[in-house]
């Protein structure tokens, strides 16, 4: 654990806490999970640049993922701190959805993933930053200008890999048959998004759709790639119901605090 | 430990322009636009800062480094607040920072250039001038550099890869 020299300047919710806290900590788990499958391209990525790339969107999203804890555990107020919401949780308290916790699998598949990933969390933070809890809405304006970087970055890597060579285009058409199917759970909302949706603290996601479906189809028109229809969505990370990669990338995530516990640096 | 007058605001921030940033040491944090404000109550401090970035690894290092600064001086009663909102962006950033900046061999932020913002896939790239041999003759090689704040070029007279600062409006 990272020994921390400043405090977070407070700002005001009027939002019940109980009913803002799984959210928050939804949106927490969903970058750290992200941010960690993205760390692990690092060293080992098709080339200096994009490796580089996929860590400083890594970074961003470790970045966003402690802004989002810290306020869970001042929300939570029993006492627990961002690391212990990070650390000492096991794959069924963990609250992202299926999508992030995939293994990068080819530089296609971490491609398909970040692009759905994007899509969704560029258009989630646009409504969240006007949002009326300011707290939340400060961590999503910040965001926001960062999401943007992701989504042009994974946008124009979906683009060359589609309307590249035979081979990207055969490993971009595996990774989006694999991974398609994970996007539908970002915006069907738990009963806990529905709480927070009616009372106009969380938008819409009914209303952020078109903005993503266009978007979605304009990038793969023009990657010359067919867009999926009628995708099942697979759905269940967001109620705790995992896959069995979590665990595994739990472990790795966890090894310190689990070794030593209370360990700092 | 020296004694020391009663802090003011004034002497806190003239302080302040003496830490510098830890990845650009060229940069002082008020260059940078980083510190958000001083206030003084009797002997309490409190100063105010934003990140660059989310993730910016740096924060921890520039609190300790202004704790450090304004404990040579004798000045114990610190609290260092982070704020998010509103958010840090480049407008921020001094014109001497930006000259020291470009100095030290780091493309200075374009204003009005924040292109992952318009999402304009592929598209024209920022002209960027070459810190090195001041041509406008470069491109982008990637949108994320050696930090969180930076894009990487290349100049195409001189040929030098060099470190942009991103606009962040």
């Amino acid at each position: 654990m990272l020994t921390q020299d400043f405090t977070n300047a407070t700002a005001t919710s009027a939002t019940e806490p109980s009913l803002l806290f799984p959210f928050v900590l939804q949106l927490a788990d969903t970058s750290l999970i992200l941010a960690h499958r993205l760390s692990e391209w690092c060293g080992h990525g098709p080339i200096l640049e994009q490796d580089l790339a996929m860590a400083n969107i890594a970074l961003d999203l470790l970045g966003e993922a402690r802004s989002y804890y810290q306020y869970a555990a001042e929300l939570e107020g029993k006492g627990r701190t961002e690391d212990d919401l990070a650390y000492l949780r096991s794959a069924v308290e963990y609250r992202n959805p299926l999508l992030v916790e995939q293994p990068n699998g080819d530089f296609a598949h971490t491609v398909v993933r970040q692009f759905l990933f994007d899509n969704y969390h560029y258009h989630l933070l646009k409504g969240l930053k006007d949002g009326p809890d300011t707290h939340l809405a400060g961590i999503a304006e910040k965001s926001f200008k960062e999401a943007a970087y992701h989504l042009k970055w994974s946008s124009e890597w979906i683009i060359r890999l589609g309307d590249g060579t035979a081979e990207s285009r055969q490993r971009l058409d595996k990774a989006i048959a694999a991974l398609w199917r994970f996007a539908g759970e970002l915006t069907t909302p738990t009963p806990a998004e529905t709480a927070l949706q009616d009372i106009g603290v969380v938008p819409d996601y009914a209303a952020l759709l078109p903005a993503m479906q266009t978007y979605a189809a304009q990038v793969l028109a023009e990657a010359t790639v067919p867009e999926p229809t009628a995708v099942f969505a697979q759905q269940g990370g967001k109620t705790g119901r995992h896959s069995e990669h979590l665990g595994y990338l739990l472990s790795e995530l966890q090894y310190m605090q689990r070794t030593y516990p209370g360990m700092t640096w | 430990m020296v004694a020391t007058a009663a802090p003011t605001e004034a002497r806190i921030w003239q302080l302040l322009e003496e830490v510098s940033d830890p990845e650009v040491p060229v940069l002082s944090i008020l260059d940078l636009g980083i510190v958000r404000g001083v206030a003084v109550d009797g002997e309490q401090i409190t100063v105010t800062i934003t990140p660059t970035y989310s993730g910016c690894p740096a924060m921890n290092t520039i609190a300790t480094d202004i704790r450090l600064r304004l404990l040579a001086e004798g000045y114990t009663n610190l609290t260092i607040k982070n704020q998010l909102s509103p958010a840090w962006t480049t407008d921020w950033m001094s014109q001497a920072g930006r000259e020291k900046l470009e100095a030290y061999g780091i493309a200075p932020p374009v204003d009005g250039t924040a292109t992952g913002h318009m999402l304009n896939l592929f598209g024209k790239d920022t002209a960027v001038r070459c810190p090195i041999c001041k041509s406008e003759h470069t491109h982008l090689v990637s949108q994320f550099g050696s930090t969180a704040c930076k894009a990487h070029y290349q100049c195409d007279e001189c040929l030098e890869p060099f470190d942009y600062f991103k606009c962040h409006a």
